[in-house]
């Protein structure tokens, strides 16, 4: 049973990773970014490429995935993103969707609609029994990487210079920039950030999820419901959403595997008619 | 709705000469309506399916009966509707003689009713659920049908001494198709079987592993769609299962020839049942392997591919047989014939339009430093069982 919690952990991991950088461009910026999943996938790719054109080792291969979706991310941001900021919520859907399927088209069109492998070092397969817990070797290797990153962040949005001149941007960008704050600028690498890290969570992702040019489209909803059922206000909010999940998805499936995809569902059903800001919402103005 | 792209597949010199002469020859060709999804989640269906088509015709030569054939290849995305509309457009303004191709059970469920309509001979050369010749009497298929593998496989490994399976499929026709034709052969044999579904759109299987690892059954049956199984079996090795002394076995979709080399060694020793494998000892495959893959560097041909490339056979051997009239005269010289395939000795049942083909027992085995399906056992002629019980 610890073995499931554990697995449901690991899972939530992957998901809180891919989220928040969502969370960070739709909750911090006001953007409703479908596209999302399209730099998870670049992520992915890049990964893989890099493993087995370049013989790079995976946890080489792990910054670059990061370092090249945060660079699209970036020229993305300055040449389609930007005059998008102004328009409506509904533009930016129909925009970013868009964006979607060029992705899915791209990506299917340079290498092939087939599935992707990754072969992880030998020191990251496998398993081993701790205390009666089966504990996976990369499943493990997930959760201290993404519970340090997500501390990182905390600590990032909430505790250094950056983060506070973000939230004063976010909040009023006339004021921000009155004050001489470089709005546009901060704008772009929390972009570009929030992009590292779906292509950093499509990297670790396809060991667990796979990798195929519809991979966007398939996980949308998941990034999704963790971001509505975590808030977009907080770090902590998708955290905890993700966590929630993964373990109710995956202790779900493992007693009652008839209910199967519904159980994820239902609670967000549940989670959102009780808070319907999010977990943990501040009050919104 | 946006207007996908047509492909217009003249063969070689042929193609000019159509163009100089126009209507006049327009007559006397034969033309082939062929739908694949060419792009999206089963984009690889279509692209063996259509590579193996094309070389069939290279093979043959791009005239049958004195006719010019001309094969129309047309992107459906593997989207019904847009399956029967491309249909229905081939039918009534290319004046098709015959529609081929269907990557999957829905796409041709949706374009049988236009078959009956239009009496034009509907050659599925993918679609694999049972009820699919049933829908219209001018479909022949040239592919498989789920319990025709799934049946034997269940009597197989009952006869092996199995006595406890789990099988987990994704919840869908197909997935239902293999649970159900397996369980029953396998309880008939004297085994116990357990029957767990998982979603189709599933990112993790931990929690069905999970099960699995503790209700410890002898062998465990996968059938998930193509792609995701390799995904499945990481998963599988990553729990230690494969040292649990559980099998991990399934038809032959688990350990499809067109990812099983990306797979790796995780694969190896995986027992799965299939009427194709690249890998088939016969020297009509060796030819069709080796011409596959010159046409198509980087590609080896799977069991979707030598489904086309029957199929184009059945539709040649057809035509020769009407001298290029198509309609019922062309299903009726389809019904009953038989040949050797790349896969081993065939034939088209006559009653039921369907396939009768041998059922393989293979192992995945490393051959020349690629991963193959080695076939040890053979099942020979097996009908679609659930048809022949009617």
């Amino acid at each position: 049973m610890l073995t499931i919690l554990f697995d449901g952990v690991a899972y939530g991991m992957i998901l809180f990773v891919l989220a928040c950088g969502l969370s960070v461009t739709m909750g911090l910026m006001n953007f409703i970014n479908l596209a999302h999943g399209a730099f998870a996938m670049l992520g992915g790719y890049v990964t893989v490429l890099a493993m087995q054109r370049l013989g790079l080792p995976f946890l080489w291969a792990l910054p670059a995935a990061f370092l090249a979706a945060a660079a699209t991310g970036l020229v993305l941001e300055r040449l389609v993103y930007r005059p998008m900021y102004a328009k409506s919520h509904l533009d930016q859907v129909m925009f970013s969707i868009g964006l979607v399927f060029m992705a899915v088209a791209g990506a299917d069109y340079l290498m092939g609609s087939s599935q992707q492998f990754v072969h992880l070092p030998a020191w990251l397969s496998g398993r081993f029994d701790l205390a009666g817990i089966g504990v996976g070797r990369y499943r493990l290797f997930i959760i201290v990487l993404c519970g340090a990153l997500a501390f990182a962040m905390q600590w990032g949005f909430t505790r250094t210079r950056f983060g506070s001149r973000l939230r004063a941007a976010v909040d009023d960008a006339r004021v921000a920039r009155g004050l001489g704050i470089p709005v546009n600028r901060l704008f772009a690498l929390t972009f570009a950030f929030g992009s590292g890290l779906a292509g950093l969570g499509g990297a670790l992702g396809i060991e667990l999820m796979g990798l195929d040019p519809t991979f966007p489209l398939k996980f949308m909803i998941y990034f999704l419901i963790v971001v509505t059922v975590g808030g977009t206000s907080t770090i902590s909010g998708p955290f905890f959403a993700a966590m929630l999940l993964g373990v109710a998805d995956v202790t779900g499936k493992y007693l009652v595997p008839q209910l199967g995809a519904f159980i994820i569902y239902a609670l967000m059903v549940v989670l959102l008619i009780t808070r319907p800001h999010g977990l943990f919402a501040r009050g919104r103005a | 709705m946006t207007y996908r792209r047509t492909v217009l597949k003249g063969m070689l010199g042929l193609a000019l000469a159509a163009s100089v002469s126009g209507a006049a020859l327009a007559q006397d060709a034969v033309k082939i309506g062929l739908i694949l999804p060419m792009t999206g989640p089963f984009a690889s269906t279509g692209r063996q399916i259509a590579a193996a088509a094309n070389l069939y015709i290279q093979e043959k030569g791009a005239t049958v009966a004195g006719k010019r054939v001309e094969l129309i290849l047309k992107d459906d995305t593997g989207t019904a509707d847009v399956t029967r509309r491309i249909a229905q457009e081939l039918i009534v303004n290319d004046k098709v003689t015959a529609i081929a191709g269907f990557g999957l059970t829905p796409l041709a469920l949706a374009t049988a009713p236009l078959a009956t309509q239009a009496k034009t001979p509907m050659v599925v050369m993918a679609a694999a659920t049972g009820i699919i010749t049933e829908r219209s009497p001018f479909i022949v298929r040239t592919s498989q049908v789920v319990p025709q593998i799934g049946a034997p496989f269940g009597t197989w490994i009952a006869k092996q001494g199995t006595k406890r399976v789990i099988t987990i499929v994704s919840d869908y026709g197909p997935g239902h198709d293999v649970e159900s034709s397996f369980s029953e052969a396998f309880k008939a044999g004297g085994g116990q079987v357990e029957n767990i579904r998982v979603p189709l759109q599933n990112p993790d299987f931990s929690p069905f592993l999970q099960r699995v690892a503790d209700a410890k059954p002898e062998a465990l049956l996968v059938f998930v769609p193509s792609g995701v199984g390799a995904q499945f079996m990481k998963q599988f090795v990553e729990r230690g299962l494969d040292k649990s002394g559980i099998k991990l076995i399934g038809t032959g979709d688990l350990t499809d020839d067109d990812i099983l080399n990306g797979m790796g060694d995780i694969a190896l020793g995986v027992i799965t049942a299939q009427h194709y494998s690249a890998s088939h000892d016969s020297p009509e495959n060796k030819a069709f392997v080796e011409g596959f893959k010159k046409s198509n560097p980087g590609m080896r041909p799977n069991f979707m591919a030598v489904g086309g490339y029957d199929g184009m056979h059945a539709l040649y051997e057809g035509l020769k047989k009407t001298k290029g009239e198509g309609g019922e005269a062309l299903v009726t010289a389809m019904k009953g014939m038989s040949w050797v395939s790349p896969r081993g000795p065939i034939s088209i049942d006559p009653e039921t339009r369907d396939i009768i083909q041998n059922v393989y027992i293979r192992k995945v085995e490393r051959v020349n430093g690629e991963l193959y399906n080695q076939e040890f056992e053979t099942i020979p002629n097996v009908k679609d069982p659930t048809k022949a019980k009617k």
